[in-house]
This record gives C-alpha cells, sequence and structure tokens, in this order.
C-alpha cells in the first residue's frame, strides 16, 4: 500500500511538473504572436500617461510610467556603458563584473549586452520587445541602443516601440538645438515625432600612420598626407608607392572602404514601399576597386572588420598604413589595439571622399516603468553640453554639440596626445555639419554584410564576379523573405 | 469474491512509462504537427511587422527545392564524409590494437581516455580554438611561416578545400575515440575461440583482422555508420562557428542546419517549417534503414526458410 501511495504522488508530481512547464512555455508562445497587441495596450494606456506628463503629450501614445527600481538598458558593445559609468552624475558605484551599475537614489542599471555582427543584437531584442507587455516590472527594457544601419526599424511610428522623446517630457527644439541636424532628422519617424537621441556625431575621416606617411612620401603633416590620398586616382597611386616600399595602404581586402562607398550612393538600398535591392553603381565601383586591390596586393587581405587579424593590423608595429574611421574608430578601436606604443604615431585627413559611419541612438522603450530617470539619462548624456565636452576631451569622441565642436575646432590650442598634437576637430567639424542622412532604409545592415559577404569570395578570387552577384541574391532573400528580386546597375 | 481480488500489477508498468509518452507527446509530437503545418503558411517577420500567416499550399516547398538545397545536401554529406572515413580507419585500427591479447600493450586505460577527452569540448569551442588556430596571423601559420614552408600566410578559411578539410579534421577528432570504444566492445564480444583457432592455424594478424574480426562486428559498423549518418545530417555548430555563420567561401561548407538557422533568423517559419519536413523524411529514410539492420537476427536467411517451411507446414494442416 505504501509503495503504491509513493508511485502515484510520484507519478503525480512528475506529470504535474510537465504540465507546469507546458504552461509557462504556452504563455510565453501567446504573448509573442503579435506586435499590435503592444500597440493596442500603448493606446490603452495613453489617456493614463496624458496626465502625468501633461501637455507635452498631445497626439503621442505612450506607455510609460515611474517608479521601478530597476533600468534595463540592452545594447551590442559596452561603448555606451563606459561613457554612462564614467560620466552620468548618478552614478553611485558599477558591480565588479560590469553587469550593473547602482545609481545614487538606489536603482540599479542592468546592463544587457549581445554581439552585433549577423544580426544576433536585433534578434534577441525584438524577442524581448514582444514580451515586453507581459515581462515581469524589472526586466521590462526601459532604455536600448539601436545603430545608424536599423535605426529606422525601431523608431517607427507604426509599430511603436519608442517613445517619442516629448512624452518624456523632452522638447526636441529647445533641448536638443546644439544636436546635429542630421542625427534628429535620423531618429524623426515617419509621424514626424523624434523618438531617438545620439550623444555622437559620425562624420569619417582618413585616419593615417605618421611613421609611415614620413617613411613612404617623406613628411607627415596632415595637409600634404592629404594630397596623397585628395581623390581615388591618387589613393591609387599612394597605393602603389607605399607597395614598392613594402607597406600596405589598407588592412581589409574591402570592409575597411565600403562605408566611403555605401555613403555617397545616389538612392536607398530599397526604396519606401518597393521589394526590390537596387544596388548603387557606387557600390560596383567599390567591388572593382577593392578586386584591383586585392590582386595587386595594396591591402592585407584581412578578411573582415572587427576580425583578430584586422585588430592586429592596428598595432603598434604593423605595416598597414591607414584606416578610414569616424571619430569613435579612434577612441573604440585604434586606441586600444595601438596601446601606448602606438601614441602619436596616428593622425587624421579628409581622405578622398566625405562620408559617414555609424552612430549609436539612445531609444526609450515603450513600457518602461522608469520614465523620468530614462528623460534624465538622455539630456545629461546626448543634450549636456559640458558632459559632452567632458567626453571629446577625455575620449576624442566627437560628440552632438554643434557649438562645443565648432569651439574646439578653431581652438588652435587644443592638441590630440593620440595623434601627435593635431587637432582633429579641424577636419570632423566641417565633415559632420555637411552630412545627410536621408538614404537609410530598415534593410542596411542585412544588405552591407551580405554584400561585404558574398563579394568577399570575389576578392579571394573563390568565386567569379556573376556567381557573387548571384549569392549576394540567394543571401538577401534567405535574410528579408520580402525581398523580391535584385537589380542590377547596368555597366 | 476473494478470488476476483486479484490485483493487476501491469497497469503500475505503464503508469512508469507514461511520463515519458505524455513528455514525447507535448514537447515532440505537437511540435512536429506544428511545424508540418507551419510548413504549408507564409509567416515570417518583417522588422517587428508581422506578415502572415497565409495558407499557401506547397509554395515553400517549391521555394525550397529551387534554391541552393540540393547544394547544401550535397556539402552536408562531403562535410560527413570526410570525417567519418579517417574516423572508421583510425577506429578500426586502435579497437584492434587495443583487444588484441598478443600486442599487450601498456596504459590501455589511460589511452582509451586520451582519445575519448576531445569528444568532451563542446563543438563550438572547439570549432572557435580551430579558427584560432588556423587564421592567417594565427600559429600554425606562424609556425608554417618560421620554418620557411611559406613565404605568405595561407588563408586556410578561405578556401573551399581548407574549410572542408578544417571541419572534416574536427568532426574526425571529436568521434574517433568514441568509435574506437564502440568497436572495442563489438570486438571484446567475439568468441575469444574463434581468435585462437586462427593462431593455431597460423593465421597473421591482417589475416586474423579481415576474416574473423571484420565479419564479426559488421552489425555494429552498419550501426556506427548510420548512427554517424543521421548525425551527420544534424551537422552545425563546427561549421557554423568556423566560418562565422557564412559558410565561406561561397557556401562550400554550409550545411543544411545552417540552412534552417538562415531562415529562423528573419523568423520565416513556414521555410524553416518546409526544410524541417524535409529533414524529417530524410532522416526517417535513414532510421528505417537503421531499424530493419537492427532487427535483422537472420544474416544467411537460414530462419526465414524455417518459418517459411513450417507456415507451409501449418497451412497444409
Amino acid at each position: 500500500m505504501k509503495k503504491r501511495m509513493l508511485a502515484l504522488i510520484m507519478t503525480t508530481l512528475l506529470s504535474a511538473s510537465m504540465l507546469a512547464g507546458c504552461a509557462s512555455s504556452q504563455s510565453g508562445s501567446a504573448t509573442s504572436q503579435s506586435t499590435d497587441q503592444s500597440t493596442d495596450t500603448a493606446a490603452a494606456a495613453e489617456t493614463a500617461t496624458a496626465e502625468t506628463t501633461g501637455s507635452a503629450a498631445e497626439d503621442v501614445s505612450a506607455d510609460i510610467s515611474d517608479g521601478g527600481k530597476v533600468i534595463n538598458i540592452w545594447s551590442w558593445n559596452d561603448e555606451f556603458e563606459q561613457r554612462f559609468n564614467k560620466y552620468y552624475p548618478e552614478v553611485q558605484d558599477v558591480s565588479k563584473d560590469g553587469t550593473q551599475t547602482t545609481l545614487k537614489d538606489g536603482t540599479v542599471v542592468r546592463w544587457t549586452i549581445n554581439p552585433n555582427q549577423n544580426g544576433v543584437y536585433q534578434q534577441k531584442l525584438d524577442e524581448a520587445l514582444k514580451n515586453q507587455g507581459t515581462a515581469d516590472a524589472d526586466d521590462k527594457i526601459d532604455l536600448f541602443l539601436a545603430e545608424t544601419d536599423y535605426l529606422v526599424k525601431y523608431i517607427d511610428s507604426d509599430i511603436n516601440v519608442a517613445v517619442p522623446l516629448k512624452a518624456l517630457g523632452i522638447d526636441p527644439d529647445t533641448d536638443m538645438a546644439d544636436q546635429y541636424q542630421y542625427t534628429k532628422d535620423a531618429a524623426t519617424a515617419k509621424d514626424g515625432t523624434i523618438r531617438a537621441t545620439s550623444w555622437q556625431a559620425c562624420p569619417g575621416l582618413f585616419v593615417y600612420r605618421r611613421s609611415i606617411a614620413k617613411a613612404v612620401f617623406g613628411t607627415d603633416d596632415p595637409d600634404q598626407v592629404q594630397e596623397k590620398v585628395k581623390d581615388w586616382d591618387t589613393f591609387e597611386n599612394s597605393a602603389a608607392e607605399l607597395k614598392d616600399k613594402g607597406y600596405k595602404m589598407l588592412s581589409s581586402m574591402g570592409a575597411d572602404t565600403y562605408r566611403v562607398f555605401a555613403n555617397n550612393t545616389s538612392g536607398k538600398w530599397v526604396d519606401d514601399g518597393s521589394t526590390v535591392v537596387r544596388v548603387d553603381p557606387n557600390l560596383m565601383k567599390w567591388v572593382a576597386q577593392s578586386k584591383e586591390f586585392t590582386d595587386k596586393g595594396y591591402n592585407n587581405k584581412v578578411s573582415g572588420q572587427w576580425t583578430d587579424d584586422w585588430n592586429k593590423d592596428q598595432g603598434a608595429d604593423s605595416k598597414v598604413f591607414g584606416w578610414f574611421f569616424p571619430a569613435w574608430g579612434i577612441n573604440f578601436t585604434i586606441q586600444p589595439n595601438t596601446g601606448d606604443a602606438g601614441k602619436g604615431d596616428w593622425a587624421v585627413c579628409q581622405g578622398p571622399e566625405a562620408y559617414n559611419w555609424g552612430g549609436s541612438f539612445l531609444i526609450a522603450c515603450q513600457g518602461t516603468d522608469n520614465a523620468s530617470q530614462d528623460a534624465d539619462i538622455m539630456k545629461k548624456l546626448t543634450m549636456d553640453k559640458d558632459i559632452l565636452l567632458a567626453i571629446t576631451n577625455d575620449t576624442l569622441d566627437y560628440t552632438n554639440t554643434v557649438s562645443g565642436m565648432r569651439a574646439l575646432a578653431e581652438d588652435d590650442s587644443y592638441k590630440s596626445d593620440f595623434l601627435g598634437g593635431e587637432n582633429p576637430y579641424k577636419y570632423f567639424a566641417p565633415a559632420a555639419e555637411s552630412i545627410k542622412m536621408d538614404k537609410i532604409t530598415p534593410y542596411d545592415q542585412g544588405c552591407t554584410e551580405c554584400f561585404q559577404n558574398a563579394f568577399g569570395d570575389y576578392f579571394n578570387g573563390q568565386v567569379s564576379l556573376d556567381k557573387a552577384k548571384e549569392n549576394f541574391e540567394t543571401a538577401i532573400k534567405q535574410r528579408y523573405p520580402e525581398l523580391t528580386s535584385v537589380e542590377w546597375p547596368s555597366d | 469474491m476473494k478470488k476476483r481480488k486479484k490485483v493487476n500489477y501491469s497497469k503500475w508498468g505503464y503508469i512508469c512509462i507514461a511520463p515519458f509518452f505524455i513528455t514525447f507527446f507535448i514537447f515532440s509530437f505537437i511540435p512536429l504537427l506544428d511545424t508540418i503545418r507551419n510548413s504549408f503558411f507564409q509567416h515570417y517577420f518583417s522588422g517587428l511587422k508581422e506578415i502572415g500567416p497565409n495558407f499557401v499550399g506547397f509554395a515553400n516547398y517549391a521555394e525550397l527545392f529551387a534554391s541552393n538545397l540540393g547544394k547544401y545536401t550535397l556539402n552536408t554529406f562531403i562535410l560527413w564524409i570526410i570525417g567519418f572515413i579517417p574516423q572508421i580507419v583510425i577506429a578500426l585500427l586502435l579497437a584492434s590494437w587495443f583487444t588484441d591479447n598478443t600486442m599487450k600493450i601498456h596504459g590501455e586505460r589511460a589511452f582509451k581516455v586520451i582519445i575519448y577527452l576531445p569528444n568532451l569540448i563542446m563543438a563550438s569551442a572547439f570549432a572557435m580554438l580551430f579558427f584560432t588556430l588556423f587564421s592567417d596571423s594565427g600559429p600554425i601559420n606562424s609556425l608554417l611561416m618560421k620554418m620557411g614552408l611559406t613565404d605568405e600566410p595561407i588563408k586556410f578559411l578561405a578556401t573551399t578545400v581548407g574549410t572542408r578539410s578544417l571541419i572534416g579534421l574536427m568532426n574526425f577528432l571529436m568521434w574517433f575515440g568514441n568509435t574506437t570504444i564502440m568497436l572495442m566492445a563489438a570486438i571484446m564480444g567475439v568468441n575469444p575461440e574463434l581468435f585462437e583457432a586462427a593462431e593455431l592455424d597460423g593465421c597473421n594478424h591482417v589475416q586474423v583482422f579481415f576474416k574473423i574480426t571484420l565479419p564479426m562486428i559488421r552489425p555494429i559498423l552498419t550501426y556506427t555508420l548510420i548512427t554517424s549518418l543521421i548525425g551527420g545530417l544534424q551537422m552545425f555548430d563546427v561549421p557554423q562557428i568556423l566560418t562565422n555563420g557564412s559558410g565561406a567561401p561561397d557556401n562550400t561548407s554550409t550545411t543544411l542546419i545552417m540552412l534552417l538557422n538562415t531562415h529562423l533568423k528573419s523568423q520565416n517559419y513556414g521555410m524553416a517549417g518546409a526544410l524541417s519536413v524535409y529533414l524529417f523524411i530524410v532522416s526517417g529514410i535513414l532510421c528505417f534503414f537503421v531499424y530493419r539492420m537492427l532487427n535483422n537476427q537472420d544474416p544467411d536467411g537460414s530462419k526465414a526458410a524455417a518459418k517459411k517451411a513450417a507456415r507451409a507446414a501449418g497451412g497444409r494442416k
């Protein structure tokens, strides 16, 4: 009898635990069914939040509240975390493993970091956003970061996952007056509301090694080196000169110049409402040039950016001459890779074409329960001129304050030790003011990755040009099922 | 009355195995049906917008077969075979050495542990290790250059041969220990009198291996082959990590599950469903062969003949 009871209890327990597991997984899938749901709740909460935020939220819907104990911030690297921990005035202390920051009022900031490559960050973020409606208050995403490559996807007013800044009590006209216009344009949704804000502007320049410039061109002066790279023909001749002396102009087979070409296209990857991918003639120029440079040995044949080989090429004793980088590339990539040994050996000049690369935007997420803190973080870290200037002074990052950057550019006493005493803002500031950001689409990251992957095989000599085109078509249609065909420029 | 109170214990047997069937039903069978259902729908996410589900019949299958499916199936097979051939050869060799009493290998146990060790490393960690070792500026290349064997770093991962061989090498290293141990068990199950008799008759090692060992362990060999083939069909983590998910160069190292992964990235339930059904059918066919082989206790057909004769006799009765 005892045995029988025991068996009965055990089987009951087993099946009960299974049913429990089943129940939770079912509720999980139920919530992940559609995003309409969250917009519904957002709309329902509209009336409630209209009271708390007052007149600021007139025609915008926002599901936001205050009083949460945990601020969840999602990103793809620790760049913003570093900025936050160092420059946000409310920071009390940071946990040893770096995954948590405690604020002075006891609120905990929890960092969730997933890598950007292959769309991993977006995949995880999308999953979390779908569950935002039912997540525990402490697990709800409060703030997340988005790169310009996919910013459009998240600030879309139809999807409504990004809280309009007005609803947070930020007035774009006054609070963001000193930001670069293009950063505001990029953050504006279809309905005209601004839904994201950035602390940086990303005009790109050509960053080169002074020691190699002296050895090959006899000078390391930025204006004279600029003459050696002023357009793509001259750039190629200089690459040949560098090669003769045993140096390499660039590191990767194509990725390093990609942004310069991709940012000077005549149209978007995919036009609004269209399902056709349009490959710009300028990108085919990039393909031709990269193939030539690889075949002639002008680059170091590194397969891509952010790889180990690529990082090593930025080391102090490498033979690679230069890189196309915006300001963040200098402080976030070159500085750690080159170390103290390479300090002072670098300089910047404009390069063959003006371009823009990247830029991290901060977005407050619908469903946040730390609205006023989100707003304060945005204001302090992306709109406060003093803090932005402090960031620039410490890190060389090019921050989003027009007046501050202009002042730095005109300040002849400003010298960067890392750049051998050069004032890089002389070049960055005019470039930043001319940036236009009117060709971004939600497909940019996928197109960029698939295009570089497909043509990487071509540069390597593994496939023909036509085969590479075909591979790009297959890859892009797999990545975005709604895209139907690819249009190539006629040569 | 008392007689009727006889307790039927057999129901406890059913209750005890019930958890497995309930679990299987909930976590395997229902998702399986759901996968098949999904494969007939157009259903994916564009950014955060949901598209579908719309019923499209066999359109997903048509699209699947029209795309690179054949190439990826071939890739998967090639990647499996270049790992499997050295694996089975080395495993047979080691198994017959370790079980041979006349060779008296010392530290046999230690060897068994060591050859099994690579299997304990997580496949993705192992792939990451190889990725670093064989990268353009990695240790293998600097070693080759120091030894003067090559002037320029060899780009292992940029060529089809290099990438495929590395994947094959990894699969070989990870699985040959496992196979060795399985084959050793098979060889030790062979009646030792056969070996003794062969020895008395003056057979050499090669003859013993080919005339006695190999025929006697054939069922286990076939079993190893089929399970390894099914495992090979699901090859994913090694090529995924080694090529950073790109299947480079020119998709020559993209396996079927990597294709599945690409579809899941765009949350394309329809295409992923169709591909899963395809994989299900292929592994179903392979499983059928395993089943047939394992149930085959009548290799020379004598039992079947006896049965047939008995049935014929019974029929006459």
